[in-house]
Formats: C-alpha cells, sequence, structure tokens
C-alpha cells in the first residue's frame, strides 16, 4: 500500500536500527526511556517487534493515549444504562463493545436485547437516526482530537438536518492534560516523548512546546509505520546527544506545523472544556476533555436523560493505571494472559487494539529474551 | 479505532455536502471531506482516512524527504565502518 509498505523496509530499519545503537554509545540498560504517547505506537512497536530490535540502552514506555483504555468504568456503565434504554439504538465503534464496566460490556448488553449497534464512523450513527426517525439514537463518542472533528461535523449536520432523534454520549478527552500529568508525576523519569502522529493532523505541532520549553524533554511527532518509529527514536536520540530539546517533527508528510485549521475552528465551535474528567489509571484531570457547547446543547445524551453518573472504581486486581502510566509493563500485571485476555479482558488495556496489553497479548508473547535474541540475530544477518 | 489509512480521491462525489470517493488499497468509499474543505482537495490526491472522514492531506514530497532522511540515518553507520575499516595508525 502507498505511503506504508515503503516505510516498512526492514532493510532500512536495519542500517537505522545500527545508526541508532551507534548513536545510543555505551551506556547502561534502559539509559533511555522514551514514552510513546499514543496507542497506536504501541501497536506498531509490538506487531513489528520493534523493542527487541533496539539496544538495550533504549526503553519504549508505553502511554496513556489510548482513549478506549483511559474510559473509567463509571462512564462504560452510563453507556451501558443509556443502550437499555427503551426505544434507544445505541451506537459505538467496535473498540468499546467488549470493555467492560462493572456489571458486563456493551456486548452483553447486546447479547440480552439491547439495540446496540457498531459504526465505522459517527455518520453511519446519523444515517441510522435519519433511517428510524421512530427511534431515539445515541452515539458514543470517544477519542482524543484525532476522532473529535468527526463528532464535531456529524453534530454540524444534524443541526443543519433538524435530526431530532439523535444525541451524542461525549467522552471526547484532549491530549495535552495527559502529558503534563505524566510529566508531573514522581513515578517516571522520562528522556523524552515519541508524541502522537494523528492526534497532531488537527492540533499541529505547537501545543508540545511545553514539554521542551517548561519540562526540558524532547518530543518527536511520529508516523505509524516501522521506519517512522525507528527514526523518531533516531531524532530523540540525536537531540539528547547533541544537547538539544525541541519539538519536531518526522510524519511532516502528514502533520503541519498549525495542524488543521478547520478541524479546530469545528471543535470550537461544537464543544467546550468540561472542567474535569476522570481518566482510568490519571484519576481526574482538570479541562482534559469536552462536553458538546451551548449551540449543541439539544443533541447532549447528557443532558436528554438523567444518566446514573457513578463513579466505579477499577477491579482491585486490574493494573490497567499502571500500564497507562507507563509504570510496569503489559506483562508485569498480575493477571495479564491469565485472568484478563482478549476474549475476557477484566482491564481497557486488553480490550483496544491500541491498548498495550492486548498489542502485546496478540503480537509480543514470544518470551522475550529468546525474541531479544532472534532480533538480534535478524540485526547481524542484515549486516 | 485511531488508525488512519492512506487512500487516494477517485471522486468528488457532492461538493456542497463535501463528499468524495477515496481508493484504500483497491476498496472505495464515500468519505467526508469537509474538515480539508479548504485544502483545495482534488481527483489523485493522497488523504488520511480516519473513521471516514480526510484529515489530511498526504504531501508526496514530505514522503520522499522522510524516506530519504531514513536512509541517510541508516547510511552514517556504514560510512563510519567503511572509514574504520579503511583507515588505521600503522
Amino acid at each position: 500500500m502507498k505511503f506504508a509498505d515503503e516505510f516498512r523496509d526492514p532493510a532500512a530499519a536495519r542500517a537505522l536500527v545500527k545508526s541508532i545503537t551507534e548513536l545510543a554509545g555505551d551506556v547502561g540498560d534502559g539509559e533511555y526511556k522514551f514514552m510513546e504517547v499514543c496507542g497506536g505506537h504501541t501497536h506498531t512497536i509490538y506487531r513489528h517487534g520493534l523493542e527487541h530490535l533496539l539496544p538495550p540502552s533504549i526503553e519504549l514506555v508505553h502511554g496513556p493515549g489510548c482513549p478506549v483504555c483511559v474510559i473509567p468504568m463509571g462512564r462504560v456503565d452510563d453507556a451501558i444504562w443509556l443502550a437499555g434504554r427503551p426505544n434507544v439504538i445505541f451506537t459505538t465503534f467496535g473498540d468499546m463493545m467488549r470493555v467492560p464496566g462493572s456489571g458486563g460490556s456493551l456486548l452483553e448488553a447486546k447479547a440480552r436485547g439491547c439495540d446496540v449497534r457498531f459504526v465505522y464512523s459517527p455518520l453511519d450513527a446519523l444515517k441510522i437516526a435519519i433511517d428510524n426517525p421512530a427511534k431515539q439514537v445515541v452515539y458514543f463518542a470517544v477519542g482524543f482530537e484525532t476522532t473529535a472533528p468527526s463528532t464535531a461535523v456529524t453534530l454540524t449536520r444534524a443541526k443543519e438536518l433538524g435530526v431530532a432523534n439523535f444525541s451524542v454520549f461525549c467522552n471526547h478527552v484532549t491530549i495535552v492534560p495527559p502529558i503534563k500529568a505524566i510529566l508531573d508525576s514522581p513515578d517516571l523519569r522520562l528522556s523524552g516523548f515519541i508524541g502522537p502522529g494523528h492526534v497532531s493532523t488537527v492540533v499541529g505541532n505547537r501545543p508540545y512546546r511545553f514539554v521542551s520549553e517548561v519540562y526540558g524533554k524532547p518530543i518527536v511527532v511520529a508516523g505509524f509505520e516501522p521506519l517512522d518509529i525507528l527514526q523518531s527514536v533516531y531524532m530523540l536520540l540525536a537531540q539528547l546527544r547533541e544537547g538539544r530539546c525541541e519539538v519536531e517533527n518526522q510524519y511532516s508528510r502528514v502533520v503541519r506545523d498549525e495542524g488543521n485549521p478547520a478541524a479546530l475552528a469545528l471543535l470550537a465551535e461544537v464543544f467546550e472544556l468540561r472542567p474535569h474528567f476522570e481518566w482510568r489509571g490519571l484519576g481526574f484531570i482538570s479541562q482534559s476533555a469536552l462536553k458538546l457547547s451551548s449551540g449543541y446543547a439539544d443533541f447532549d445524551a447528557e443532558l436528554r436523560y438523567s444518566m446514573p453518573g457513578l463513579r466505579v472504581a477499577d477491579p482491585k486486581a486490574c493494573q490497567c493505571g499502571e500500564v497507562l502510566k507507563g509504570v510496569i509493563k503489559p506483562w508485569e500485571c498480575k493477571v495479564f494472559g491469565t485472568a484478563c485476555t482478549p476474549e475476557t479482558p477484566i482491564g481497557t488495556c486488553m480490550v483496544s487494539p491500541e491498548g498495550a496489553c492486548a498489542a502485546y497479548y496478540n503480537f509480543g508473547r514470544l518470551h522475550r529474551e529468546t525474541a531479544a535474541l532472534v532480533g538480534t540475530q535478524s540485526v547481524a544477518d542484515g549486516g | 479505532m485511531c488508525l488512519g489509512i492512506p487512500g487516494q480521491v477517485v471522486e468528488i462525489t457532492d461538493s456542497d455536502a463535501c463528499l468524495a470517493k477515496v481508493d484504500v488499497n483497491g476498496i472505495k468509499r464515500a468519505i467526508s471531506v469537509r474538515l480539508l474543505a479548504d485544502a483545495g482537495l482534488g481527483v489523485g490526491d493522497w488523504v488520511l482516512v480516519h473513521v471516514g472522514f480526510a484529515m489530511a492531506k498526504i504531501d508526496e514530497r514530505e514522503a520522499a524527504a522522510t524516506l530519504d532522511a531514513v536512509k541517510k540515518m541508516g547510511q552514517a553507520y556504514t560510512d563510519e565502518l567503511d572509514a574504520f575499516r579503511s583507515t588505521g595508525v600503522s
């Protein structure tokens, strides 16, 4: 596929890994800790075994950028409650179907007879509303600034067309507050960040300046193919070795400095910041999520229905919080791969393909030491 | 869900409603190009598609420049090794 295959060239990857190893120099294991904020990057890293190709001095730490993973259990319970209202068709991305609430998932609600349908796009949810005027159609909106503009366009369209039986249960979150929370956390000592790629198509590179200017850490906005990630690691290392600390853009084929102005204008029109929002693992973070603005209040499911809105603590055995903060690796969780698997997930990180646990479970379960050996071997072979 | 995939615009189906047909790896589907309304999108352009929306125009020159930079970064080590081999104190 164009713009994908050429960024997966194994020979180029091997050469790049050698340059990275050389640049990293002879330092101790885990000397460089780079957090990839975005779950899409986590997926690429495990899928292509990139962490095993890198020298032991470089550790990739998985961050909080999987919107499915950060939704707290109480919000999932609210979604399931909505799906159970009479006359409601509840629409959601497929990823959210198996996310466990305190009393089961949306998939189980569907099995009980609730009308839960998964959609590829919010516009598909709007179409369901238009086609079913006698029903109430609720769309479960999740995602960072990448996905929020699609909800915004859908809402402007619903308003234009006067689709009164359509509403949105808004759980959109923003990327900068969790990065700040991670930087303020005493648990982690990071050397730099692999910045989110698709969020940045919307917000641009400027919102990350505080990372270098205030916290003194380099950040490189990166694409999603293996060579993109490896190149970003190289760029981060080069900054550190040269004593620089900047926001750099590796994903320039897609991300512009100013982001997408049309999308940003729509976000400003359709949404406003919530005073605070609960994140799984990170707790309440102020001004970190979006709700519908007053101009779109008629479409706000939280105003249309009196939802329970209860706060539910995560199951005790689940360590998604620590995984999301990068404090532990997926396999260090007590229930990883035993009680918690993609088929019967306990925590959110095991559900989404972008969740660190699911990505590791699906692609990275080869014994790590063996994998490391294979990785070293393939690099050596390539030389 | 957060995936963005490259697709090529094959037809602007409804410019008022900002709809276009894109080809993603041989599969054609109508998507919204509302978020790129100001980008002067035309047939043949490549876009990044996410949940049924074109999010950004893909810049072919930047893509080539990135690949070029990747190769140069990998080359640095090979050059260094060559230099190491070819010189020495005798």
